[in-house]
C-alpha cells in the first residue's frame, strides 16, 4: 500500500467519487448535528462515555476475566487470540468442526481487521456478508471505504450494475429489469439474502459492546440482517476486540444514546440485539467468543495514544473530515479509514510501513473530528504524538515488549530544516537577517518553487515578499510614533 | 496595562501591513502597545509536524520575551492556540517524561495572558464597535484553531457587523477547513489544494469582494488559490478591516 498522499492523488481527481463522498458525508453530517442538538445533556453524555471507557481500559485485565467467567457460566466458550493469524485459525477450526463450508456474517470491523473472509476462503469456506453495504462491496470485489457505510463511494447506478452482474454468481440472481430505485435495490438484496439466512448453520459476528457483569454481547444495527445471523444459525462465533467491554448494563445506557445519534443521526437504534450464552430452546446451541488483541494492549501501553481505544466506531469523525471527503476511504490503506483510522492503524500495526508512517500526516489538524467524537478522543493530539514517533522514533511497546523504533525513512531533510529554523528562531538577529535578505531580493523571487515547495506553487500563487519586514518598520518609526520616515536603522 | 504585540513570524516577514493595522487599531482604542524586538516564533510548525523537542526552546524563548507583560495580543488564532492550548500540553509531556515541572513552570505565566486580537477587543477592551469604516462586501472564514481551539465564537462577526459601510455575507460551509494546515499543504498537496478550491468556490458564491479571516497563513493559502482560479476576490486580515477609518485606510 503506497503512502497516503500518493493513494489520495487518484481519489482527489476522480469526480464521480468526489461527488458521491461529498453528497453522502454532507447529508449525514447535517443530520447528525440536528440529532445531537436535540439532546440537552450531550456534553455530559460525552464525558460519561469517555469516563466509562477510560475506567474500563484502566482495569481491562480485571474486566476481561470477569467477562470470561460470565460467558462461560452462560454456556459460551471463550477463546483468546493474540493476533490476526491466531484469531483466523481459531475461527476456521470452529467452522470446520461443524462440518459446514459456508457461514453468514454480521457486519463486523473486527473480522475485516483480521482478514477473516480471505482466511476462510483459503480453507474452502465461503463467508457471505449480509449487511447491505457489505454485500455491495463483496459482490463488487471491492474494499469497504467507510466504517458505517462501507459502500459510501458507490452511487445507486453503480450498485444496480453490480447487483445485476454479480448476484447470480453467489446465489439468487437479481430480478429482471432491476432499476436503480432504492426500494428495488433493497428488495433484490432482501431476496438474495433470505436464502442464505435460512440455509446457514453457522453465523459469524462481531459486537459493539460486551457487558462484563453478565457476559452479554450487544450488536447495534439498522437492517435486521444482523439479528437474522445471530438467531437463526445453530453455531454462533463472535470475534470481538478486547476493548469493547463495558462493566455493567447501566453503562450501556450512555452509549445507546450517543452511538446512534453520532453514527446514523437516529434518536434510537433500529435493531439492538443482545445475547448471553446459549439456551436449549432458541437461538444458537453453540456460542464461541473469540477475543482479539491484535495490537490493542500495545496501544494501551501508550499514555497519549491509548485514547483511540475508546472508539465506539460511530464514524462521525469520517463524516466531518475534509480530508476523508476528498481522499476517500481506500487511501487510508486500512479497514479503519478517516481520522480514527489515521490514529488507530499506525498504533495497531506500528509505524513501520510507508502507509502507516504517512497516516499521522493525513490531517490538517482542523479539529472537526475531536468536536464530534462522542467519547472525546482528541484525535489531533494523537496525530501529533504519532508524528513525533515517525520523525523522531522512540520507545514503544510491540507485542508486549518495550522496543525503541527508529525514525521513518525520508525525514532527514525535513529534520534538518526544522533544526535550522529552530536555530534561527532562537536568535532574533538571525531571523532579522534572513528577513532582510528576503526583502532585498524580493524582485528576484521565482513564481514557482523547486523541491517540496513545488507542491505549493503548482496550485497556489505565492505571496509577494514585502519591501520591509514589520520589525524594521517598528524600529524605523517607533511603532508609527516617530515623525514620518523616522530614523533609518536598517544600515 | 502593559500590552505586547505578538505578531508571529509569518506576519512579521510576509504581512507587515497586518502588524501596522493592529498597532493603529489598538492605539486608536487607547492601548499603548509594545513590540518586543526579541520575539521570533511560537514553535507551532515544529510542534505540529512532530518536532516537539525542537519546539521547546522556542516556547521557552516566547515565555522569556513576553512573560513580563500583562497581556499578549496576537492577530493569529492559530499561534494563539499554540500558546494557550499546546504550551500547557508541552509542560505536561515533559513532566510525564520525568523531566520535572521546569518547562510547565516556565510556560505557565504566558498561557492565560495570551489573547487572539478579536478576543482581546471583545473580552478585555469590551468593545465591538471599533469605529471602523470599510465600504466593501465581506465574507468571513473562521479559521480552525480560532474556531475550535480558542472558541472565538461570534466575536469576529460581531466586530465586523459594527463596521460602517461593511456588508457581511455568510460563507457556506464556513466551519470547514480551508486545507492549509501548515506543513499539511506541502505533505498532502492534492487534498490541500482540493480543499482550498472548494473554500474559494464557496466564497465566490457569496458575491463578496473580500474574504476576511483572523489568520494570515490560511489567507495565504486561500488567496493563493484565488489568484490561480482568477476569482477577483481579495483575502484581507480582519485587523486591516477593523483598522480602516473613513479618514484613512489601513
Amino acid at each position: 500500500m503506497p503512502a497516503f498522499p500518493k493513494a489520495a492523488h487518484e481519489a482527489v481527481h476522480n469526480q464521480t467519487l468526489r461527488g458521491n463522498l461529498r453528497h453522502a458525508t454532507h447529508t449525514i453530517r447535517a443530520k447528525r448535528a440536528n440529532a445531537v442538538a436535540e439532546v440537552s445533556d450531550w456534553a455530559e453524555l460525552r464525558e460519561a462515555g469517555k469516563q466509562i471507557k477510560d475506567h474500563t481500559l484502566r482495569h481491562l485485565d480485571r474486566y476481561l476475566v470477569q467477562l470470561e467467567e460470565s460467558v462461560t457460566a452462560a454456556g459460551g466458550t471463550v477463546h483468546w487470540a493474540a493476533d490476526a493469524d491466531e484469531a483466523n485459525r481459531i475461527v476456521t477450526y470452529l467452522v470446520k468442526a461443524t462440518g459446514e463450508s459456508e457461514v453468514v456474517k454480521v457486519k463486523s470491523m473486527a473480522t475485516q481487521e483480521i482478514g477473516l473472509n480471505e482466511a476462510l476462503e483459503a480453507e474452502g469456506i465461503n463467508a457471505y456478508e449480509t449487511d447491505l453495504a457489505e454485500l455491495i462491496v463483496q459482490l463488487g470485489k471491492d474494499r469497504p471505504s467507510h466504517i458505517l457505510v462501507p459502500a459510501i463511494h458507490r452511487n445507486r447506478g453503480e450498485i444496480r450494475e453490480i447487483f445485476a452482474r454479480e448476484m447470480s454468481e453467489w446465489g439468487r440472481p437479481a430480478p429482471e429489469g432491476l432499476t436503480d430505485t432504492p426500494a428495488e435495490l433493497a428488495d433484490a438484496a432482501r431476496l438474495h439474502l433470505r436464502e442464505k439466512f435460512l440455509r446457514a448453520k453457522v453465523g459469524v459476528s462481531g459486537a459493539n459492546f460486551m457487558v462484563a457483569e453478565t457476559g452479554t454481547l450487544v450488536v447495534v444495527e439498522s437492517e435486521g440482517n444482523g439479528r437474522m445471523c445471530l438467531t437463526l444459525p445453530e453455531t454462533l462465533i463472535s470475534v470481538v476486540g478486547i476493548e469493547k467491554i463495558v462493566p455493567t448494563w447501566q453503562d450501556l445506557e450512555v452509549f445507546l444514546q450517543t452511538l446512534p445519534r453520532s453514527s446514523t443521526a437516529e434518536r434510537m437504534n433500529p435493531y439492538t440485539s443482545t445475547w448471553t450464552g446459549t439456551t436449549d430452546e432458541d437461538g444458537p446451541r453453540d456460542f464461541h467468543l473469540v477475543l482479539i488483541d491484535n495490537g490493542r494492549t500495545d496501544t494501551l501501553a501508550d499514555e497519549v495514544g491509548r485514547q483511540a481505544l475508546r472508539c465506539i466506531r460511530c464514524s462521525a469523525c469520517l463524516n466531518v473530515c475534509p480530508v476523508y471527503e476528498r481522499a476517500g476511504g481506500h487511501a487510508y490503506g486500512s479497514v479503519y479509514p478517516g481520522p480514527i483510522g489515521a490514529i488507530l492503524s499506525p498504533q495497531l500495526r506500528g509505524t513501520g510501513s510507508e502507509i502507516d508512517a504517512s497516516l499521522p500526516y493525513a490531517s490538517s489538524l482542523c479539529g472537526a473530528c475531536y468536536d464530534v467524537c462522542p467519547v472525546a478522543i482528541d484525535i489531533p493530539e494523537v496525530l501529533v504524538h504519532l508524528r513525533e514517533r515517525v520523525v523522531q522514533g522512540g520507545a514503544v511497546t510491540r507485542e508486549g515488549a518495550k522496543v525503541v523504533v527508529k525514525p521513518a525513512k525520508g525525514h532527514a531533510a525535513e529534520r534538518a530544516a526544522m533544526r535550522a529554523a529552530r536555530w534561527a528562531f532562537s536568535r532574533p538577529g538571525a531571523l532579522r537577517a534572513g528577513q532582510r535578505v528576503a526583502s532585498r531580493t524580493r524582485r528576484f523571487h521565482p513564481r514557482t518553487l523547486p523541491g517540496p515547495g513545488k507542491a505549493w506553487s503548482g496550485t497556489r500563487a505565492l505571496p509577494p515578499v514585502p519591501a520591509e519586514p514589520f520589525r524594521d518598520w517598528w524600529q524605523r518609526t517607533g511603532g508609527g510614533k516617530l515623525p514620518q520616515g523616522g530614523k533609518d536603522t536598517s544600515k | 496595562m502593559r500590552v505586547a504585540l505578538f505578531l508571529t513570524c509569518v506576519n512579521d516577514t510576509l504581512y507587515p501591513d497586518t502588524g501596522r493595522a493592529v498597532v493603529k487599531l489598538l492605539t486608536r482604542l487607547g492601548v499603548d502597545v509594545d513590540f518586543p524586538m526579541a520575539q521570533t516564533c511560537c514553535g507551532q510548525a515544529h510542534y505540529n509536524t512532530g518536532y516537539r523537542h525542537e519546539a521547546e526552546p522556542l516556547a521557552r524563548h516566547f515565555s522569556d520575551v513576553f512573560g513580563e507583560y500583562d497581556a499578549i495580543v496576537t492577530p493569529s488564532g492559530s499561534c494563539g492556540a499554540m500558546v494557550r492550548e499546546l504550551y500547557p500540553r508541552m509542560g505536561e509531556r515533559a513532566r510525564a517524561e520525568g523531566r520535572g515541572d521546569g518547562l510547565a513552570t516556565t510556560l505557565a505565566p504566558v498561557v492565560p495572558k495570551t489573547y487572539e486580537l478579536t478576543e482581546f477587543l471583545v473580552d478585555v477592551l469590551k468593545v465591538t464597535d471599533v469605529g471602523a469604516y470599510y465600504p466593501h462586501t465581506v465574507t468571513y472564514h473562521p479559521t480552525c484553531h480560532g474556531l475550535r481551539s480558542l472558541g472565538l465564537g461570534d466575536r469576529p462577526r460581531r466586530l465586523l457587523r459594527s463596521v460602517k459601510g461593511l456588508e457581511l455575507k455568510e460563507l457556506p460551509g464556513a466551519d470547514e477547513c480551508c486545507g492549509f494546515g501548515g506543513t499539511f499543504a506541502l505533505k498532502n498537496s492534492d487534498v490541500s489544494a482540493a480543499m482550498g478550491a472548494d473554500k474559494v468556490r464557496n466564497a465566490e458564491s457569496t458575491g463578496a469582494d473580500v474574504l476576511c479571516a483572523a489568520d494570515n497563513s490560511c489567507l495565504m493559502h486561500i488567496g493563493g488559490t484565488m489568484t490561480r482560479l482568477r476569482t477577483g476576490m481579495r483575502p484581507v486580515h480582519i485587523a486591516e478591516i477593523l483598522a480602516s477609518t473613513e479618514e484613512e485606510r489601513a
